[in-house]
């Protein structure tokens, strides 16, 4: 028998509401309010880059400076990236309207501005797209959803295109797999054609095409910071780690991003690193060239990204290292992971990375031949290759954020989780529908990690804190784990609005105040110079 | 506070509680589909969960009776989404005046009744009482999302200028001196 079907009451039905929006998505121009938007790319960074149109200008004016003609560049670059990307084709094309993705952003989740679902964030460019490259949008235009290009349009995209973390949440619910940060990279592409990126972007680009890394590092800042950091392992352990840089014939190169050389929490992780591989005895260096994991390029052009990425395999030949590996970062591992070796490999010259303490083969690495510290850590865990004293973590009760880009963008889900449960006595999973594949976005990824859109990132970090405190209500947790420098950039703040007194951590820091190193004195404080639980230091 | 007020409150704290939702989120005209008001999950909508625990937690407090004091953490968890999401402050904090209404028209003809009419006055006066807090944690937060991103540039050159000896920390026994004296 069919099952029944409930119909509604007729109260129900008359419960209706016919309210519209005042005006349609389409006649809805974008109002730049300040505190919600990052400011505009410097004259001099698109100097550097070799970027159209360099100038000063600020969103907040009438006027953005846009060079005549820019619709037909804009048309063209549209035209150019259709014959060249069949994903971008693709998703203009078959998308549905299911609603699936839109209330799966967290941008959208904690505004209700349509503008931010998935799918009308797509429909923005769509749009232009029927207008000008399909048939339906040239003859029936608005009925076919088709608009015209014109200023208001381009601002539109330039707010809401810089409102997308690239996190690809969206994408796990898409039925037809549409990527929407691929769609967002295409307008962000399209934008650096007219000289539209941010300052937050192009700065740590251009510093990087310069200096080698985001921060604009020069060899001697690198060294310095990093012996700086050697300096305060010794107060703490008693033990002088000894770092080497650009040394040839290592078998290992490490990359980082450089956030971890400066500014806090990052340096802990660094530290951690540092300690850890001395206590392996591991036979690594580290490169002042190639001193950026990051790639701020990706969230300018895939042209940007590819220049920025070339060091890596560069260094990694001119120094004679068998492998790479590589810190923790967000976005940096999806370039590495699914660009790298498209743009500049194979690395032929470089093997298979092999654990030189475990034996293990990294075979997911077999053609990028650089490794995740993760995977590496994990992997020296199940093998009980570290001597570790979880207890001294003992006054942490840490829940972990999965960062979009390892967790979505390369499946490092369980990795940190096992690294996590050895090195801590107290850990607790946040909800199931804001973890793993689909964990919720610091709000702040993909270059939106700027200052000036502190209110914007509140903002997009609300599902994520909203998880957190949850956690922390339920279980006094107090540490948020990561695996990303941005995360660890951003998140302070995030935690310092939502969940006072909820800190951020990298993974390895976790490790590092775990980790039992062969000769070393008997610690009383953590990596941060605070006091070991039980164990005196300054109390 | 009146008893009788107070029963008839008891009685309608549903209907208020679902009226001043509504109330509140149509300050939010673009979502068309509901969202806030219709999905449930907490984890999913934080903005509705937060609203509909917040109002329920504050209307329990100011129906009983207590020291709205004790629902303050509710009022906290409201403001601290509405002061970063575009309002103006009048927008961002209309919502605590338009409970007024509310309970006006809940009362209904009852309204007319002297022994009501001075109950509500008084209750009115709560809510008053009430706004003035919540305008305290409303600039609280505001000032906070300046202090972060001062907070913020420390944490990324504090390391710096300390290594340039431009910054130093007090040593911890300096503090100790001090406090023995």
């Amino acid at each position: 028998m069919a099952p029944k079907v409930k119909l509604p009451k007729p109260g129900e039905l008359s419960k209706i509401d016919f309210k519209t929006p005042a005006t349609d998505w389409m006649d809805t121009p974008v109002e730049f309010k300040p505190g919600t938007y990052c400011w505009g790319a410097k004259e001099k960074d698109l100097l550097t880059l070799g970027l159209p149109n360099p100038r000063q200008w600020s969103p907040a004016d009438e006027d953005w400076k846009i060079p005549e003609g820019w619709e037909s560049t804009i048309l063209d670059g549209i035209a150019e990236r259709l014959s060249k990307y069949r994903s971008f084709k693709i998703f203009m094309d078959i998308c549905v309207r299911c609603g699936a993705c839109a209330d799966k952003c967290h941008f959208y989740i904690a505004t209700g501005d349509p503008k931010n679902m998935p799918v009308l964030r797509a429909e923005l460019l769509r749009s232009v797209y029927k207008k000008y490259f399909t048939k339906s949008g040239k003859f029936l235009g608005r009925l076919a959803g088709a608009r015209e290009l014109n200023m208001d349009v381009l601002k539109e995209w330039w707010s809401y295109f810089f409102q997308c973390t690239e996190c690809r949440r969206c994408s796990v619910f898409c039925p037809y797999g549409i990527d929407q940060a691929e769609v967002t990279i295409i307008g962000r592409e399209l934008l650096n054609l007219v000289g539209l990126n941010i300052d937050w972007i192009a700065g740590p680009a251009a510093a990087c095409y310069m200096k080698g890394n985001h921060l604009g590092l020069e060899p001697h800042a690198i060294t310095g910071n990093i012996e700086s950091m050697v300096d305060d392992i010794e107060d703490i352990t008693g033990i002088r780690v000894n770092p080497t840089f650009n040394r040839k014939g290592a078998e290992i190169m490490f990359v980082t991003p450089s956030g971890d050389l400066l500014g806090e929490p990052g340096v802990y992780t660094c530290m951690g690193y540092l300690m850890m591989f001395h206590e392996l005895g591991l036979d690594y260096t580290w490169s002042t060239y190639a001193s950026e994991g990051g790639n701020f390029g990706f969230f300018t052009s895939n042209e940007t990204a590819k220049r920025l990425n070339y060091k890596i395999y560069a260094e990694a030949k001119r120094l004679g290292v068998k492998y790479i590996i590589g810190g923790e970062c967000g976005h940096m591992w999806r370039v590495l992971n699914q660009y790298m070796d498209t743009w500049h490999g194979p690395a032929d010259f470089l093997e298979v990375p092999v654990s030189p303490i475990t034996g293990t083969v990294f075979e997911n690495a077999k053609s990028t031949k650089m490794i995740h510290i993760s995977e590496f850590t994990a992997d020296l865990i199940k093998h009980n290759k570290l001597n570790l004293d979880p207890t001294r973590n003992d006054h942490l009760k840490v829940t972990f954020h999965d960062s979009c880009n390892p967790s979505r963008g390369m499946g490092l889900l369980d990795e940190p989780r096992e690294i996590i449960k050895a090195v801590c006595n107290n850990f607790y999973e946040m909800p199931e529908n804001t973890i793993r594949e689909k964990t919720f976005c610091c709000g702040s990824g993909s270059g939106l990690n700027a200052s000036e859109n502190m209110e914007q990132r509140m903002r997009g970090g609300f599902p994520r804190a909203n998880a957190v405190k949850y956690v922390k209500e339920k279980h006094g947790v107090n540490m948020l784990a990561n695996i990303c420098a941005v995360d660890r950039a951003a998140l302070p703040a995030l935690m310092d609005y939502w969940n006072p007194g909820v800190g951020v951590t990298g993974v390895t820091e976790l490790v590092a105040n775990a980790l039992v190193m062969k000769g070393e004195k008997e610690r009383t404080t953590n990596l941060r110079f605070e006091d070991l639980p039980g164990k005196g230091g300054n109390e | 506070m009146d008893i009788k007020f107070n029963e008839i409150l008891k009685e309608k704290k549903s209907d208020i509680s679902k009226r001043w939702l509504e109330v509140i989120l149509a300050s939010y005209p673009n979502d068309k589909s509901g969202f806030l008001m219709n999905q449930q999950d907490r984890f999913a909508n934080p903005i509705g969960y937060t609203f509909s625990t917040g109002i329920d937690g504050i209307l329990e407090v100011l129906v009983k009776g207590e020291d709205f004091s004790e629902s303050i953490s509710f009022l906290e968890d409201i403001i601290k989404v509405r002061a970063i999401q575009d309002f103006s402050p009048a927008k961002a904090m209309a919502f605590i005046f338009q409970l007024k209404t509310i309970v006006r028209e809940a009362l209904g003809k009852d309204i007319g009744q002297s022994q009501i009419n001075l109950a509500l006055l008084e209750f009115e006066s709560k809510i008053d009482d009430l706004a003035l807090t919540a305008f305290d944690i409303y600039v609280k937060c505001r000032e906070q999302i300046y202090e972060l991103r001062t907070d913020e540039l420390k944490r990324m050159t504090f390391t710096l200028l300390k290594k340039a000896n431009l910054m130093s920390e007090i040593p911890v026994q300096e503090f100790e001196h001090k406090d023995q004296k």
